[in-house]
Order: structure tokens, then sequence, then C-alpha cells
């Protein structure tokens, strides 16, 4: 079995016909019998959860993740209410919604859960659910597309689904809801009169299928604009589900690609396909823009480029005081914007001082908005490798990172590796023990193994980063408690770096954010 | 039979959040109060209101979105339990209201015959949304009047600001003369803000008004501007600036129901009454009323 978390992905449209009317046109009855198949498909799956995300939902305070465990309510839709009610009554995978809040979380953006009784759940998520899973044999999770953010905020959402399932071990089936042609006709039209809105319309439905038939999803994410522009109507700011659909599985174009069904729905293009991960691939992988790994804010884009009275209004503007995490107060930097800051000023020439620069600007950021989190989600596993050759890189095996920064980040031929402590990955004990118990008196650990555990633990992430410990140029290393905890420290330290003769800095600090006695972060040359 | 007539146009904001802070039973969330500026001037609106001869509210709300026409509430009772998709957080209101439907069909025959696409939202299942719960319970909080609710058709999505601007005057036009036969005597609502450019966190007390302001100066100035205008009576030249006003600031303005009531009340000459000008959650809110009755109308603030 192959090791993606996500099975299959599907593509189905949002409007109530095939549930409620599938009987009235024959497109629509097409539509139904083609979400029926998906159901069987799901059944006879293996998935742990289906994952909903619904252009029909829309959040303005960040993303919204459904976590009321069975919610139940009879839906009616705002414009086809004459074509009857859909009571549901869902199952919801609450510890999956709340990972994949934390993933969100982690990778910088705002989420939160919702879970009360009678929340409005869109027509969109309706439709999907009680054809796909009516008799939720298989939990699912929602989530919102917000309707200010845009492609960084929509593919980092995606990863961070793909960072839950693998810390939790599920496999799922993804559903992106949405039209393809998004103009409906704006007067009533008889059911055996409905057809694709325009020419135009019809011409790039038949393209966008055709990009999903050969399996080319990420070339259809790389379009999402020029999509947008041709046949969205324009009431939100981007075409955001195939850049969901595709970082959720994955960002390439190895699919096999199944148009099961195609049919106008009051004049906007529906369509139910299907995408299941091969090893094949039609065409080479287009890359017009960025890859984008955390959603770092939105970095004064607008204030550059029209002056302050854009932003922050505008769509994009930078991030308010309001808007931050109450931390912010406290001076927080994004850490990945401070290490690039630093690589700036220090440049690679004076390792030295930027190796405590670093360290400096590790403990700054701790004690802002990552100290804040790093409670919540600090027993979050953040997995899944993404490397390139300049950029930040998230070690698959190493222990989760505590804030929204990466393992480690490559500039040029040196690799930065964030501070890292004893934590087991798998588990997140604390080799030797923790230093304090939950009230805060404190216990007696074992210093040795708990440095044992963080280099193995550097030793994890270089190795992610095609390097190994011989590759060390400069160790900073954190201690509490100094005088306790030296002799035995430098033992083991000794051991492991004694012939690789890497330059050393040891600091006392007054603590670190989880009960561990050391923390270490070290320069490498890149291989 | 009477002329039926317009009695009273309000602005009526339905920030969700100013609910919340009132704590009325029927709102489940509890809150420690905020947004007082508003909610002062919304109490002082609902007293005029009482003093008031009328039979049914008429309101515009943008949160029921209609792509195929607009659409009238055709039910006589509907009681439910109202959650904001958006704040769920602050409101989960639970509403028993009453609809005038009598006068509800009559503004979509009206309005039909004038040539715009309209239907009748008989589903009894049917959730009010909160647009229209919020801008109510503020007006009038003992419930004691139908309202007919309409839907906001969105033009400026498929279209522009500017059709927008000239389908909502016909509607408005058409719900004129439908009242004016109906004999009845009927306040209009037009239920949204001004600048409407939300932050996108959230305090972790929302009431916490040491977080709220409006979200950047632009957005204040085109508010003010657009508040003189109401305040000086020239709510033609208002409704004329409208698309440019809706497209800078993303304006609820968007959803035509400013536009529709001016349309309805002749687009009046005199003042407007101002209650109060507050922002919520960075979105810029007035509560203001437009009073036909030259004994009863006021200058406010």
């Amino acid at each position: 079995m192959s090791d993606d978390p996500v099975l299959f992905g599907l593509y189905v449209p949002p409007h109530p016909h095939p549930l409620l009317a599938p009987e009235q046109n024959k497109g629509w009855g097409e539509l139904r019998a083609a979400y029926d198949e998906c159901r069987r498909r799901i059944e006879e799956s293996e998935a742990d959860v289906i994952i909903v995300y619904s252009t029909t939902w829309p959040s303005i305070v960040g993303h919204q993740f459904q976590v009321q465990p069975e919610p139940e309510w009879v839906h009616v839709d705002d414009d086809f209410h004459f074509l009857g009610s859909m009571p549901y009554k869902f199952k919801m995978d609450v510890e999956f919604g709340n990972a994949y809040r934390d993933a969100a979380e982690s990778r910088g953006l705002h989420a939160r859960t919702v879970a009360y009784h009678g929340f409005p759940i869109d027509t969109g998520s309706v439709v999907a659910l009680s054809l796909l899973n009516p008799d939720n044999r298989i939990p699912a999770c929602i989530v919102s597309s917000n309707m200010y953010s845009n492609r960084s905020e929509t593919i980092v959402l995606g990863k961070a689904a793909r960072d839950a399932l693998k810390a939790q071990g599920k496999k799922a089936v993804i559903v992106a809801v949405s039209s393809l042609s998004n103009r409906m006709f704006t007067k009533h039209v008889e059911p055996q009169d409905d057809r694709i809105h325009s020419a135009k319309d019809e011409d790039w439905n038949q393209k966008i299928l055709e990009f999903f038939e050969d399996g080319r999803l990420e070339d259809l994410s790389q379009l999402s604009r020029d999509i947008h522009g041709q046949i969205r109507v324009q009431k939100v700011v981007a075409y955001k589900p195939a850049w969901w659909m595709a970082a959720t599985m994955g960002q390439h174009n190895n699919y096999d690609g199944e148009v099961m069904a195609y049919a106008a729905l009051h004049g906007s293009g529906g369509a139910v396909i299907q995408l299941t991960p091969s090893k094949g691939s039609v065409g080479d992988k287009e890359f017009d823009e960025d890859d984008v790994e955390i959603y770092r804010g939105d970095r004064n884009v607008l204030v550059t480029a029209a002056g302050d009275m854009q932003a922050p209004g505008g769509v994009d503007g930078p991030l308010d005081e309001a808007e931050r995490p109450e931390e912010d107060e406290e001076g927080w930097r994004n850490p990945v914007e401070v290490i690039d800051d630093l690589y700036d000023e220090y440049g690679s020439t004076v390792i030295s001082h930027a190796g405590g620069a670093l360290g400096a600007a590790a403990g700054a950021a701790i004690a802002g908005p990552v100290g804040g989190v790093a409670a919540s989600i600090v027993a979050k596993k953040t997995v899944g490798k993404m490397m390139s050759k300049d950029g930040a890189i998230i070690a698959e095996d190493a222990p989760s990172a505590v804030g929204a920064y990466p393992h480690a980040r490559r500039m040029g031929n040196l690799l930065f590796i964030s501070g890292v402590g004893p934590r087991n990955p798998e588990d997140n004990r604390i080799p030797g023990g923790p230093i304090e118990d939950g009230d805060g008196n404190p216990l007696n650990y074992d210093i040795e193994a708990q440095t044992e555990a963080c280099i193995e633990n550097i030793r994890i992430i270089l190795e992610a980063c095609e390097a190994d410990l011989s590759n060390v140029i400069d160790v900073t290393t954190f201690l509490v408690d100094m005088k306790r905890d030296f002799e035995g420290y430098n033992k083991v330290y000794a051991k492991h770096f004694e012939e690789i003769q890497a330059t050393r800095t040891t600091l006392a600090i007054q603590a670190l954010p989880t009960p561990i006695a050391v923390e270490m972060k070290v320069i490498a040359k890149a291989p | 039979m009477t002329k039926g007539e317009i009695v009273l146009g309000c602005l009526a904001p339905h920030p969700p959040h100013l609910v919340y802070a009132e704590n009325p039973d029927e709102n489940e969330p509890v809150s420690e109060g905020g947004w007082e500026a508003l909610r002062w001037g919304y109490a002082r609106l609902a007293r005029k209101l009482k003093t008031i001869d009328y039979d049914a509210l008429v309101i515009l709300t943008p949160h029921w979105q209609t792509y195929i026409g607009t659409h009238f509430l055709g039910c006589d009772a509907f009681k439910s339990l109202s959650v904001d998709p958006i704040f769920p957080n602050l409101f989960r209101y639970h509403y028993d209201l009453k609809v005038d439907v009598e006068l509800s069909e009559k503004m979509c025959e009206i309005a039909g015959e004038a040539g715009i696409i309209t239907k009748m939202m008989r589903n009894p299942d049917f959730r009010v949304d909160y647009g229209t719960i919020t801008s109510c319970h503020l007006l009038n909080p003992d419930w004691d009047k139908p309202i007919v609710t309409v839907s906001s058709n969105r033009n400026r999505h498929y279209y522009s600001v500017e059709v927008m601007n000239e389908q909502a005057q016909a509607l408005g036009r058409a719900c004129r003369k439908a009242i004016e036969e109906s004999g009845k005597r009927v306040v209009l609502i037009a239920s949204h803000s001004l600048s409407h450019r939300h932050f996108t966190t959230e305090a972790p007390l929302p009431e916490d008004m040491s977080r709220e302001h409006i979200y950047n100066h632009s957005q204040y100035v085109w508010d003010m501007k657009v508040i003189d205008l109401m305040r000086d009576g020239k709510m033609q030249e208002f409704i004329d600036l409208m698309p440019e006003f809706t497209e800078q600031t993303m304006a609820e303005t968007e959803g035509g129901g400013l536009t529709w009531m001016m349309a309805a009340m002749g687009m009046p000459s005199y003042p407007a009454e101002i209650y109060g000008y507050q922002s919520v959650i960075g979105t810029g809110n007035v509560v203001a009323c437009w009073d036909p009755n030259e004994e009863t109308r006021e200058l406010v603030l």
C-alpha cells in the first residue's frame, strides 16, 4: 500500500440538485450517479477520515474546523429552497479536526475549531457528505475557506492537512467541493433547459477537465489565477480549491484522473472527478510561482507597492496590531524572518557571531507567541520532508517544532539548525526524565541521557538535510543548570564531537520552553 | 383603503457583537459588554421606534444572499436557532418571529411586474439569516411586530456595483409602490455596516475594547464623508457615489440595502438622524434613521 496519507481525492459540485432533484434533469442524474459511485469507492477504501474543503463555507477569522461530534440540523439553501430541505446528521473526527487546527497554526495560519449546536454547515458540505458518506461509516472533517485568504494561506492549509494525517497515522479521502465555472443564470430556468452559462465557460471547463483527466493537479493549481479570472464570479479573491487540493495531495502531477460526470447546474459547471496517486505522469510539472511552507503574514506588500492608503486595507495588507497573536506585544518576530535578517546582517563569514545571535534570536522567539502556544502544540508531530536548495526544511523523523519555525534552513552552503531539545520524536517523552513535574517541583533527571538525545535529534535533522554530524561547524548549547549539568553534558559531547572539532559556545539560561535541561543548535556545512 | 406609507427608514448594522455585548436572554454566549457607542445609539433609536405607529418592519439583509433574483420570506412564522457562521462564539440566538406574508407577497408581485426577478420563500425549514435577527432585535427587542425579509441579490458579484445600484433602486421603487397599495405603515431597515474590511483575527476576549479600532484610516475617512452626506441630507449624492464607496471600502452597501431604502424613500433631502458610529472588528458602523415626518425628526448627534 502507498505511504501517501491521501488515498484519493474527489472534486464535487456544491449545488443541491444532485441530492434533491436528480430526476429532474439528465445531467443532474449523471452527477448523482457519479456521487453514488464515489460513495461505493469510499466504502471500499481504507480511509480513516474524509476531509472536506468547501468553497461555500466562507470564514473571516482565520480558517475554521468543524469539531461538533455529531452536528445535526435541517438545512435549506438560500437560493434553491424550493427544491426541498436537507436534514443531516454527520459524524466528525474531532481528534483529527483538532490536530488539523494545530497543524495549521504550526504553519503560521490563524485557525480555530467550531463545536456549536446549530452551527450552519454550508450547502456544499451538506450535499457532499450526505451523498458520499450517508451512513457516517467514516468520520469527517470540514474546513472553511477564508474569504480573504489567497494562494499562500490556501496552500499552507493543504499542507497542514498532510501534517495532521501523518501525525495521526491516518489515511484520508479528501473532497474539494466547488464548481468549475461558477456563473449561474440570474433568472429562473426550467430543469430541462439547464446548460452551461456561456460558450466561454464551457471551453474553460473542458480545459480544466482535460487537466484533471491527465492527472495534472499541480498544473491546475499553477493555473488557478487564470481560471479565476476567466470563469469565476469575482465574489471571492481567488479560485482556491485547486490550490488546497494540490497541496493536500502532495503537489505533483502523478495521478490517475477520472472525470466521472460533468453537467450544468443552473448554468455553473458541475463535475465529479476522482484523482488517485499513481507513479505515472503526463508532462513535467510547471512552476510559475514559488512554493510556500509557512504562512508568514502579509509582508507589507501593498505598503511598498501602493503607499499607505492601500495598506493594511487591501486584501493582502500587513498584519495589523490587533491581528497579531496576543503575545505580539512582547515584541515577537517570526523566527524565519529573524534568521533571514541575521543572515543578511552577519553574512556567512562571521559564523561565530551569527551563531550567538541566532541563539539569542531563538530565545526571543520562544518568549513571544511561540512560547505562548508551545504548551498546546508541543505534543504535535509536524512531519513531511520539504527540501529545496535554499529554504526551510522540516525533518520528518525529528521531534516537532514548538512554534512556527522549521527544523533547519539552508542558505547557500550552510545549514542553520533550530535549537533542538532531547524530546523523543515518537512520543515527546524526555529521555532522562523532565526537570520538574507539572506543578513546578524539581525532579532528578539524567543530563547525560538528555544530551545524548539532543545530539541524536540533531543527527536526524542533519540526515534530512543529507548531512551528518561530521558536517557541523559550530555548536551553541543552552543549559538550565550549568553547575549541576556541565560535567555530564561535556562528557557526552566529547564522545560525539571530539574528532569533529566544531567551535562551541555553552550558555547558562534561566529556562527552556519545555521541562528539559539542555538545548543545542548547530550550524553545519551543507553537502 | 388608506394609502400605505413608509414611516421611518433605519440604517441598522448587524454585527452580532452588539447582541453578544447586550446579553439578552435569547442569546447563548455571555459577555462583559462592549461597543457601547453603537448599542446606546441603537437603544435610543429603539425608543423612538416605540413612539411610532407602524404595522411591519421590512428589512433587506446582505446575509440572505441570492443569485437568482430577489426572494421574500413567505411563511407566517419562523422559530429556530440562529448561529452566526463567522462568529459562532458570539451569536447563537433563539428567535421566534412573525412574518407579514400579505405585505411580502405584495412586494414580490409588484417587483415582478416591474421586471425584477423575484421568488417567494415558502420552505418552513428555512433559517432566517443572522443579519435580520440582529438588526430586528436591536431595533425591536420585543419582537412585537411582524417582519418581511428581502434577500440581497448579488448583482455586484455578477456584474458591477453600478448594476447593483440601479437594480436596488428599481426594487426600492417597487417596494414603495407595494407598501402604498398595501395601506400599511411600514418601517424599512437597511441592515449593514459602512466600510467593511474585517480583521482576520479576533482578540482573546472579543469585547476587549482596547483592541477595537477601524481597520485603516482610509476606511474611516470614507465613513466620515458619507456620514456627512447623510447629515446634510444629500442622499442622492451619496447614492451616486455608492459604487466608488463600495469599491474603496469593501462596503456592505454592496448588498444594495441602503440604495434600496433610499430609493423607496424618494432619496431624502432632509438630514438623517445619526445615533452613533463605532468600529466592530475593524468595520465601520453607523446607526442612523430618516424620518419623513418633519415634526418628529430630531437632531440627535
